[in-house]
């Protein structure tokens, strides 16, 4: 279990551009594929891993190795995700120099960068379909998608902090649900 | 090890992960916005690195895989004490960052009776949603340049909304796409851009604005 942890999460260290939130759905791919969680438990653990400071990618990890295996779990997990980028930049560091500069990688980046941004928009979509309470029609649903809409926009127009949506975003759900 | 640390060995590589501890709560979104304050640390304040070498963290941290604050901190904790600063750095800016999702996944874990507590946690996952949703058009701002990319881009949706392949399998297509879309406009005398816009810098560093997405 622990090494299985390790080995997943060690391969998506290595493919794991865009700030990390590309890889949403390719560990959710991985989490479902072994069981470890279901879609709704690991919706979750990403909003966890995105109200705290640091690479989503990376707090997901925490997360879902804490929540299969405890402590132990959330370390094995933890450094599988952060090896490969240290491995990568021991590499280029030691070895090629200015390889950021080559044309190829330029050209690479041309491409992913767009495919990038396609994870991403993708994240975002599997988890509010996933969400149970948006799930099925009810005056529920149109206020967490209004929620949605509000903190969409606070950011994008308004240039509000992600923290204070946050705040804000869990002061309603107290409001709403109790 | 046979050879001890030298007394001021040790006090570098403590001060490596002292700063690289300080640098990490501030990461939220673990995007560009935490390199002026690293820059401000590691450059200014202690001149473990010049600013050319702060140049390359930037450019390289961008370009590889894994979170910009790792990416810098094994580049800087490498350069100034290779392996053991390394593994200093990297300890000093994950380990907060760990404590804090630990700390939140135990706590929640534990509230699944408590309605105020589930309440708060569907409101935070709407906003989450939503700031995923942010990241994702920040990032469209420069990597969708022209019409090419937009193609990439709703060429990418389409496979995953309605094919349903596998997200890691649009990783290597992105990178081959783009390999054949510069080499098929050179052939055909089109140009090629790889940045949106130059944005000129005057001594410091220039940074996106956005809290995160913007680069890779």
């Amino acid at each position: 279990m622990l090494w299985e942890l390790f080995w997943s999460f060690f391969k998506i260290g290595f493919i794991s551009f865009g700030g990390g939130y590309a890889m949403i759905p390719v560990i959710e791919q991985e989490v479902l594929a072994h069981q470890w969680m279901t879609e709704a438990q690991y919706a979750e653990g990403v909003a966890l891993a995105g109200m705290s400071p640091g690479p989503i990618a990376t707090n997901s990890a925490v997360y879902v190795g804490y929540y299969t295996a405890g402590i132990t779990g959330s370390v094995f997990a933890t450094l599988g995700i952060i090896l490969p980028s240290v491995i990568v930049i021991v590499l280029i560091s030691a070895f090629f120099y200015k390889l950021h500069e080559h044309k190829q990688v330029k050209s690479a980046f041309y491409g992913l960068r767009p495919i990038i941004v396609a994870l991403i928009l993708f994240a975002a979509f599997r988890l509010a379909i996933t969400n149970p309470v948006l799930r099925e029609f009810s005056w529920d649903m149109m206020i967490m998608g209004l929620m949605i809409l509000a903190s969409f926009v606070g950011m994008l127009r308004y240039h509000m902090h992600p923290l204070t949506i946050i705040l804000l975003s869990g002061l309603v759900g107290i409001a709403i649900y109790s | 090890m046979h050879r001890p640390l030298h007394q001021t060995g040790l006090k570098l590589l403590w001060q490596l992960f002292w700063s690289f501890i300080k640098i990490s709560p501030m990461s939220f979104g673990g995007g560009y916005a935490m390199l002026p304050v690293i820059e401000r640390e590691v450059m200014t304040y202690r001149g473990w690195v010049t600013s050319e070498e702060m140049s390359e963290v930037i450019s390289i941290s961008g370009a590889t895989p894994g979170g910009i604050g790792v990416n810098a901190a094994s580049f800087i904790g490498y350069k100034v004490m290779g392996w053991r600063g390394l593994v200093a750095a990297v300890a000093g800016i994950m380990l907060p960052t760990f404590i804090i999702v630990l700390g939140l996944g135990i706590f929640f874990s534990n509230m699944r009776d408590n309605p105020k507590v589930m309440g708060a946690l569907q409101g935070i996952q709407m906003a989450v949603i939503a700031l995923i949703a942010y990241a994702g058009v920040s990032m469209a701002r420069s990597a969708i340049m022209d019409k090419m990319t937009a193609v990439v881009l709703l060429a990418g949706l389409t496979l995953l909304l309605f094919a349903g392949i596998h997200p890691i399998l649009l990783i290597p297509l992105g990178i081959v796409m783009g390999i054949v879309i510069v080499k098929l406009k050179e052939r055909f005398g089109l140009a090629v851009r790889f940045k949106k816009r130059n944005i000129n810098s005057e001594g410091e560093h220039d940074y996106p604005n956005f809290y995160f997405g913007e680069g890779i």
